[in-house]
């Protein structure tokens, strides 16, 4: 349960004077706009300043990576994986792996599901801390918010880049294992930042949760039912918002999650500062994964040694597999048909499935809601166009 | 849960008339699935979301798959549930062929999930969804021709030079350069030994 | 109090703004390019070949044009051409070698799966990102000569890596020395009989195989 300073009242739908009942406006945000987070496009009709229909457009960044994934190897899909959602390369990476080791029946050792758990949780540090400096900077907070968050994430960003050797765009993770151990240098250098994040979140949470702008702005906008959120498939902290429980690491337990302790953080209104402050709670869980993670992280390979780089052929069959990203399910779904290359090769982003009641959530709001409700959606183009 | 046998069994006594058959996944996954005849489909997805011991509220995944040898297309969803946390039940539905019979219905009524990801499936492979609210391309753009995620789509001839083509690449190099077969381009051994050669 | 919320933001924002004047942790930006932070040892960026020798790159090019590589590469950036004839490796075996090697680094996307699949330990990854060309195509393209880099630079640049790899190899190459040796020791007891049963010096047969020549290095 999230305690707010300022009463809720949920989204309310102005009455339009008659006045100036008139001509219907219709706005194109987008492609090219800042606050569209990437090159996505809200076709909006306005009735003075109030939003009365949008629309969000497409395709702008599509690529067809699932045509890609079927005209590559397993293998020579990973790579493209980090270039879906591009602040989260290490979940992409493993939900991929999942759903390639569900396929086939290929085991993971020990010590790297526990590498995966602490990237994933740094993963959703990362993207969590992103998501709170961009909300901000949305909600016209300019810079400071957002450079302290970067500034934090940097910091994440370095751990993955002397880890993977890329700072973004990691390609980490193989079907059964991790590609590189983690030194002790680097396990202890990851656990220093991970003591020193809650101080960092401390901080962060001063300067801006208590926020009395803040909460004028964010609450009781853009307000997300429960059951709409379960019948539109939304996932991941926009879902938990609204009071659902439902996490896959609670629910699927896959990797170890079942080894640990952690608390799912819910929200008991469903707005935009609630899906602002889910994430702040979640970091802070993350923290306490994290924290264990590191106590914990057995010795041992950090690859099944029967597991196959090159020739890599699961037996026909298909599979889904999916987890928990920072910003929802991601998942796969896979078609073998025994030849190199998969038959089917679908991704289910969660950022373009979030973005189904982008148009209910705006509905009676103005245009500048309209601009913080996006950015408390989530999303990354890369993965919504795929 | 009950098994994917059983559960065809208990839609079967509930729907007489339905064709309902269980599609064996022989992979290590192990993932059955449920094939449906598509009329009384959305029946049937209602009667899952709203069945006490089942309730799959959560339509997570929906995509089409081309099927050239069945001679249809096909469209897969994957149902969960978030109220009793269980799943996945999985859905298939086939188009009679793959060119003028390609309607299916459209489930975004019983899931709102469905809208986005059905017409990505319309965009990408052209199954029509009847009363599917805003049938749409999404992906790509409206005036768009073919669809693309079909396995016999061929691509436009839109090839950009590269300095070094090979493969399917050069194969369309030659195709896009019949007649003057500039070095570098057709040729693909001594591209960097011809810088200048641009088109 | 209403407001209260805004003051305490601004204390933290005074605090940030008085640290970055002394705090390192909170002045955290480098002045590129005058100063330059320390690559990590993993960072990778395009690859390059490995060649034992600085003074004849080419000739003591690791690759051996298996184009697996070429092969594995998901965006098929690299164009390699085998050689018609042999010449000898580092360990002296005849090999063949690329005559044409290609990296397209505007379409490379810096993967590293070309290292992976590598049997030979050939191609690895470099470090060198400031690689801003005015020309889009040509200057773009690494050929051969561009690419081949000793394998000293190698530990330079990744020098944890690069000594594994050395000592991996030279186990294999003292493996494969021995067994060598034992194979062509086997041969040099088998061959009297041999020379005797035929009565003949020099039998086609007998001439001892290329392997069997010790290595070089």
């Amino acid at each position: 349960m999230i305690a707010s300073g300022l009463q809720t009242t949920g989204a309310h739908v102005r009455e339009v004077h008659d006045d100036f009942h008139g001509d219907l406006l219709e706005v194109s945000m987008g492609p090219h706009h800042p606050s569209t987070h990437g090159v996505f496009r809200m076709q909006v009709t306005l009735d003075g300043e109030t939003i009365v229909k949008l629309k969000p457009v497409f395709g702008y960044l599509h690529r067809n990576h699932e045509k890609l994934g079927e005209n590559t190897s397993y293998l020579g899909s990973m790579p493209y994986t980090d270039r879906l959602d591009y602040l989260n390369s290490m979940t992409n990476n493993w939900a991929y792996a999942l759903a390639v080791e569900k396929l086939a029946g290929q085991p993971v050792p020990e010590r790297a599901e526990y590498l995966r758990i602490i990237l994933a949780e740094l993963t959703r540090l990362l993207n969590h801390t992103c998501l709170a400096g961009f909300l901000l900077q949305d909600s016209g907070a300019s810079g400071t918010p957002l450079m302290y968050a970067f500034r934090e994430r940097e910091k994440i960003l370095d751990l993955f880049e002397s880890l993977s050797g890329s700072r973004m765009m990691c390609n980490f993770q193989r079907f059964g294992g991790c590609r590189t151990d983690a030194s002790p240098e680097w396990l202890a250098a990851a656990k220093k930042l991970t003591d020193g994040y809650g101080a960092f979140l401390d901080e962060y949470e001063r300067l801006i949760t208590g926020n009395e702008i803040l909460m004028a702005r964010t609450q009781g906008v853009g307000v997300l039912k429960p059951d709409l959120a379960i019948s539109a498939g939304i996932t991941g902290p926009m879902l938990r918002a609204t009071g659902v429980d439902y996490d896959l690491r609670k629910v699927d337990a896959y990797g170890f999650y079942s080894r640990f302790a952690f608390r799912v953080p819910l929200g008991d209104h469903g707005d935009t500062y609630d899906r602002y402050m889910i994430r702040v709670l979640e970091m802070r869980e993350s923290i306490e994964i994290l924290q264990q993670a590191f106590r914990d992280l057995p010795a041992g390979p950090i690859m099944d040694p029967k597991a196959k780089l090159r020739g890599f052929r699961p037996k026909t069959g298909e599979a889904y597999g999916r987890i928990e990203g920072p910003k929802g399910e991601i998942g796969f779904y896979l078609i073998s048909d025994g030849t190199p290359n998969p038959y089917r090769y679908r991704v289910r982003p969660p950022s373009l499935i979030n973005l189904t009641v982008l148009e209910d959530l705006c509905l009676g709001h103005t245009v500048a809601d309209a601009v913080i409700i996006l950015g408390s959606i989530d999303i990354v183009l890369g993965e919504v166009d795929r | 849960m009950e098994t994917t046998d059983q559960l065809r069994d208990r839609l079967l006594a509930r729907f007489p008339g339905a064709e309902i058959s269980v599609v064996t996944n022989p992979g290590p996954a192990a993932q059955h699935s449920l094939l449906l005849s598509p009329s009384p489909a959305r029946d049937i997805a209602v009667f899952l979301r709203d069945d006490p011991a089942l309730r799959l509220d959560y339509c997570s995944n929906v995509t089409g798959i081309d099927w050239p040898t069945l001679g249809c297309l096909e469209v897969v969803y994957h149902l969960y549930s978030m109220a009793l946390k269980h799943g996945p039940v999985i859905l298939r539905l086939r188009t009679t062929n793959r060119t003028d019979a390609v309607t299916l219905p459209s489930l975004t009524p019983v899931w709102r999930a469905c809208e986005f990801q059905e017409r990505e499936v319309f965009d990408l492979y052209g199954i029509v969804f009847t009363e599917h609210p805003d049938l749409r391309r999404i992906l790509m753009w409206d005036e768009f021709k073919d669809h693309p995620m079909r396995k016999d789509y061929v691509e436009p001839d839109d090839y950009e030079w590269e300095p070094t083509p090979h493969g399917g690449v050069l194969e369309k190099a030659k195709r896009h350069y019949p007649a003057a077969p500039v070095a570098g381009v057709a040729d693909p051994g001594p591209a960097s030994a011809s810088p200048a050669t641009k088109p | 109090m209403l407001g209260s919320g805004l003051l305490q933001g601004l204390a933290v924002t005074a605090k940030n703004l008085v640290g970055s004047f002394h705090d390192p942790a909170r002045l955290t930006t480098v002045e590129y390019p005058e100063q330059r932070t320390k690559l990590p040892e993993a960072y990778r960026n395009f690859p390059f070949l490995v060649s034992e020798n600085a003074t004849d790159p080419m000739g003591t090019l690791r690759c051996v044009a298996c184009q697996i590589c070429e092969k594995e590469c998901p965006p098929q950036c690299i164009y390699i051409e085998k050689s018609k004839d042999k010449k000898p490796d580092a360990t002296g075996r005849p090999q063949l070698y690329p005559t044409v090697f290609d990296i397209d680094t505007s379409v490379c996307m810096s993967c590293q799966i070309c290292v992976e699949v590598c049997p030979f330990d050939a191609i690895k990854m470099d470090q060198v990102f400031e690689i801003a060309t005015t020309d889009r195509f040509t200057a773009l393209l690494l050929d051969r000569e561009q690419l081949a880099k000793p394998n000293d630079y190698y530990h330079t640049i990744h020098p944890t890596e690069a000594a594994e790899v050395d000592a991996r190899l030279a186990a294999e190459r003292k493996a494969a020395a021995e067994k060598a040796a034992a194979a062509a020791a086997k041969a040099a007891a088998a061959k009297p009989a041999a020379v005797a049963g035929l009565g003949e010096a020099g039998a086609p047969g007998s001439s001892t195989p290329a392997t069997t020549k010790p290595p070089a290095a």
